[in-house]
């Protein structure tokens, strides 16, 4: 009898060679685009509430990976937090955004200071 | 054909395209670049000469990853977007034309992106749809104002690519009609556009410092 090509060897084979064309990402990138995409392309669709949720989600993910989360990520998830009104994640986030990127430091004092003004 | 002269043909074939692809690629003249490397990048929200008037966000929502990828810092996007706005520049356009020195001053950034998207839309037809996304960058030092690098792209996508079967190009067309009706073709296709506009060898963006090819020539 002639032996099958889809043997369990071969399908992990193809599935390995399959896994090293996708070249690994920097960052764990969840739903940060998608979100924003959407809070533009339909406001109302993805309120603050739930882009918080899904982000937290994101980020709970990527830390059970130990894999960071890209660049702005904590930024715009502070800036959720200020619309809801909820200063002091705001601000932790925003503080976070500043140790994970210290190219942000300069944008993130001036929202920091910003931040209890109104 | 026997394997032997099959494989002979794959191997003058493939020395073709590579001989092909070093006629077309002349290397970008990355002077400006390498001796003001950026760390961080900020983009504005793309000036808009298409007629589609969701193209602004549409694309500005894919620009992110590209460049993180490529090793950059890249300001968040609709934070940056809101506070021009709160302070003073209701629109793209105006954003634009803010001196690139202030926004080394308030944002910290060490380059700013100006993209122009040319064409974005899609375009039906009888039995199939075209989309289509044009766009250029220009990537320019904040403390100098020098033009560190320049790219444009084109990347068109029908329905019925890879079709030769007139039926299934019609049901093909009709079924593709539907789907880009409730959603935005055109984002769908941004980030292949910009993996070929900011991700070439030669062409485009040099790696920045969070990448591990940072400092050695691009591939």
């Amino acid at each position: 009898m002639k032996r099958p090509v889809w043997t369990p060897a071969f399908l992990v084979l193809t599935a390995v060679l399959a896994a090293g064309c996708v070249k690994p990402t920097l960052y764990s990138w969840g739903q940060y685009e998608q979100l924003i995409y959407r809070s533009y392309a339909a406001p109302g669709a993805v309120p603050p509430e739930m882009q918080v949720e899904k982000l937290e989600a994101d980020y709970q993910k990527a830390r059970s990976e130990n894999r960071p989360v890209p660049p702005g990520f904590h930024a715009h998830l502070g800036f959720l937090y200020f619309q809801l009104g909820k200063l002091d994640q705001a601000q932790q986030e925003l503080e976070t955004e500043k140790a994970q990127f210290p190219e942000s430091a300069v944008f993130m004092d001036r929202l920091l200071s910003n931040l209890r003004k109104n | 054909m026997t394997g032997r002269a099959l494989v002979g043909t794959i191997g003058w074939a493939a020395a073709g395209m590579l001989a092909a692809g070093c006629v077309t690629a002349q290397p970008y003249d990355y002077t400006n670049y390498r001796l003001h490397p950026p760390r961080s990048i900020v983009v504005l929200p793309p000036l808009n000469q298409s007629t589609a008037v969701e193209a602004t966000y549409g694309y500005l929502t894919t620009v992110t990853r590209p460049l993180a990828e490529r090793g950059y810092y890249v300001f968040p996007i609709a934070v940056v977007d809101q506070f021009l706005k709160e302070n003073g520049l209701p629109s793209a356009g105006e954003m634009h034309q803010v001196p690139v020195e202030k926004l080394a001053e308030i944002l910290g950034a060490d380059a700013v992106l100006f993209v122009t998207i040319e064409q974005y839309g899609t375009k039906y037809m009888l039995i199939d749809s075209v989309t289509t996304v044009a766009a250029r960058g220009r990537l320019v030092d904040t403390r100098t104002g020098l033009l560190l690098w320049e790219g444009r792209r084109v990347l068109q996508h029908s329905s019925s690519s890879g079709q030769s079967n007139l039926v299934a190009m019609a049901i093909t067309a009709a079924v593709s009609q539907v789907v880009n009706t409730t959603t935005d073709a055109a984002h769908g296709l941004s980030p292949q556009l910009n993996v070929l506009l900011f991700h070439q060898k030669d062409r485009g963006l040099l790696y920045g410092p969070y990448h591990p090819r940072y400092d050695q020539p691009p591939e």
